[in-house]
């Protein structure tokens, strides 16, 4: 089994999808000659040709608008956001039309595509490069939102958002992009959208985390272990929306302690309707009050302060042990 | 070094050939069959006639609010009549006349508007896309169409409908661009009917024409008179067929007028003079068709009766529709309905009293787009 990184990881799914299935087309702001700027669909163009793999001019509203016009007439196209910064230059296509055309059509018409969006902070670079917006997305109904945390389950992830037959917003952390190498199967590998995973089993109490915070989280119950003797078990959302409760519920009936981790800002985030499932399911098992690490509620604060804003080891392992001291 | 001139070819054609005097420019007159001009006057007058319906039923709270369409009957039909059944129609909100010359039944379309989702739903071999609101944005989905449509060799072509306010939108100016690039089978029609709500043309824009606009972006534009059905009707299928051959898109400009509201909910009176509404009256395009009919012997009798007759039953089979079953909410939101949605449909369907059997067709299960002559490209 090849090692790749998740870029690696996310081109070959990519590769495949268009291999197996000649309706699967990309679309964005230097994905074809240039193989996008973080090379996710890096020699696709050469392999499939222009017309499958589409260097469109510099719109984003468009390349959703034309992919969505795409969608209904039966292709399943694959668009790139470059950024997820710019993606409110097209969130009315997204919101008005991408997540609207069955319910509007009444099933006559859906939308079977993909937006990739790098999203999450790292890459030291101008505002608008390093944001999550995961929590508008999973607002809307009639999308799903997934985030891979690595590039075994962003490769199978990818796939599967491709085969789905309704709208998908793929998040891929920046911070990933090129952090850790998996043995990635060459064989054609999916997993079903809207389930979590257990990425370390635990008794004590629950991290709840997605992308680039999986890390993070996996690592603060590394601390947590070592340290205070504690024993952390790890939720790996993978889909935001729709949201996998019963894992949620699952898990926190066990531990009675939750921690809900993410980059976006705290307030009206994903950790808030998490945090109310959690109440919805397991309220009876709760020990503690669930909390939320996440951003502060700030705009952009530029990459010389990221590191205070963004979720870190310390700031979990505290609110891990506020939660089993309360 | 000297300033030279680039591009020195730019023009913009206007095209008017029967004027609303009634004086008709013989050699430009299409050569249509009289059986074509009488199924043009008669969907004119439907969409006329609805209309008027219409906004008395909304009046009469039967229907919510819509956009009536009084006085661009031409503009739309001009246009509409030269599409092919596998062609495929984009609409905004304001084409009545056109939907129903597609194939919308008339009781659909008061459905939509009486707040029934199943009144948007075309049917499975209907290549229309539904009334879209936010205004431009329908537009990239009519360029997608046409790009999907080439890529699999389809020959079918795109027509796409907006208003004159929608060229001030992002979208407008990134369709066209898109489809310049692309060299897409698709067809713009503005209908400029001078106002947007409130907001008169020359507030909207300060080029000169609409149709110059297309020239940015490398494609032929026209105006045309878009009270003149001929006129309109010369100008669509000129571009359809360019489309069709694969030489590209164009913007086609009707100058019409909105003779009613903007919406049922919108009192024009507060923004332009009857002076002005009645000079518009003054170029009704069914007066002038109606007109040219009669000269050439082509006008039918009693063609309005027939036609309220059509009007008054598909009322009947509207109102006659089952009452709206709320558990139906959660059928087209995704292929599969996720689990938390699932219990939120239980939840509904514990405290809601049960729905009356529906006597409407059973669901429709989304497939591929059937489409004649389609050959699947492998690359």
């Amino acid at each position: 089994m090849p090692k790749l990184n998740m870029v690696k990881a996310l081109n070959l799914a990519l590769f495949q999808a268009m291999e197996r299935d000649a309706d699967v087309l990309v679309l964005g702001e230097d994905v074809g000659v240039d193989g996008g700027v973080f090379r996710v669909t890096d020699d696709l163009q050469r392999k499939f040709g222009s017309q499958r793999v589409i260097d469109s001019p510099l719109a984003e509203a468009a390349i959703i608008g034309t992919a969505v016009g795409m969608a209904l007439y039966g292709l399943k196209p694959v668009c790139e956001i470059q950024f997820s910064g710019f993606a409110f230059q097209c969130f009315h296509q997204i919101e008005n039309h991408c997540a609207r055309y069955r319910a509007r059509s009444q099933g006559r018409f859906h939308i079977p595509m993909v937006i990739r969006m790098p999203y999450g902070g790292s890459v030291r670079a101008l505002e608008h490069h390093s944001e999550s917006e995961e929590q508008f997305y999973a607002h809307i109904p009639g999308l799903k939102m997934v985030i891979p945390s690595g590039p075994r389950n962003a490769r199978a992830l990818l796939a599967a958002a491709i085969r789905d037959p309704d709208p998908v917003i793929f998040f891929e952390a920046k911070a990933l992009y090129h952090a850790a190498k998996e043995e990635v199967p060459e064989e054609s590998e999916t997993v079903p959208l809207g389930r979590a995973q257990v990425a370390r089993e635990g008794s004590a109490l629950t991290l709840i985390a997605y992308g680039a915070m999986v890390r993070v989280a996996l690592e603060a119950a590394d601390v947590l272990r070592d340290e205070d003797g504690v024993d952390a078990e790890v939720i790996d959302l993978l889909t935001i929306s729709p949201l996998d409760r019963d894992a949620l519920v699952t898990s926190v009936k066990k531990t009675g302690r939750a921690v809900v981790v993410h980059e976006a800002p705290r307030s009206f985030g994903a950790g808030a309707e998490i945090a109310a499932s959690i109440m919805d399911g397991a309220f009876l098992s709760l020990e503690a009050p669930v909390r939320r690490v996440a951003a502060h509620d700030v705009p952009f604060v530029g990459f010389a302060r990221e590191k205070a804003n963004i979720p870190d080891v310390p700031r979990v392992v505290a609110a891990a042990r506020a939660t089993l001291a309360f | 070094m000297p300033r030279i001139t680039l591009e020195p070819r730019f023009q913009v054609e206007y095209l008017s050939i029967l004027d609303s005097d009634g004086n008709l420019d013989t050699a430009l007159e299409p050569k249509l069959a009289g059986e074509d001009l009488r199924a043009l006057y008669r969907a004119m007058v439907l969409g006329r006639r609805l209309d008027e319906r219409m906004v008395r039923l909304q009046r009469q709270g039967r229907i919510g609010t819509f956009a009536p369409i009084k006085g661009q009957e031409a503009s739309q039909m001009g246009s509409a009549f030269t599409l092919r059944r596998i062609d495929w129609m984009v609409p905004s909100f304001r084409e009545t006349a056109a939907m129903i010359w597609r194939g919308w039944p008339i009781e659909k379309l008061l459905l939509f508007f009486a707040g029934h989702l199943e009144g948007g739903q075309p049917a499975l071999d209907q290549h229309d896309l539904p009334i879209t609101i936010p205004v431009a944005t329908q537009l990239p989905h009519a360029v997608g169409l046409a790009y999907a449509a080439q890529y699999r060799g389809d020959d079918v072509v795109v027509m796409a409908y907006f208003g004159d306010g929608a060229t001030s939108e992002g979208d407008f100016h990134e369709a066209l661009n898109f489809a310049g690039v692309w060299h897409v089978p698709v067809v713009f029609v503005c209908q400029n009917n001078q106002w947007a709500i409130s907001v008169p043309l020359k507030k909207q824009t300060h080029s000169r024409t609409i149709a110059q606009k297309a020239l940015a972006y490398g494609l032929p534009g026209i105006q045309v008179d878009g009270n003149d059905v001929l006129a309109v009707y010369a100008a669509a299928r000129e571009a359809v067929d360019r489309a069709r051959a694969g030489d590209g898109p164009t913007l086609i400009e009707c100058v019409t007028y909105r003779l009613g509201v903007h919406t049922t909910a919108d009192d024009p009176t507060k923004y332009r003079t009857a002076e002005e509404v009645a000079m518009w009256e003054q170029k009704d395009p069914l007066t002038r068709f109606r007109a040219y009919l009669e000269k050439r012997n082509l006008f039918e009798a009693n063609v309005e009766q027939r036609i309220d007759a059509e009007i008054a039953e598909a009322v009947r089979r509207f109102e006659s529709a089952p009452p709206a079953d709320p558990l139906t909410m959660f059928d087209h939101v995704y292929a599969e309905l996720p689990a938390d949605l699932k219990a939120q449909r239980e939840e509904m369907a514990a405290r809601e009293p049960a729905a009356p059997a529906s006597a409407g067709e059973p669901p429709m299960t989304p497939g591929p787009t059937p489409m004649r002559g389609q050959r699947l490209t492998r690359r």
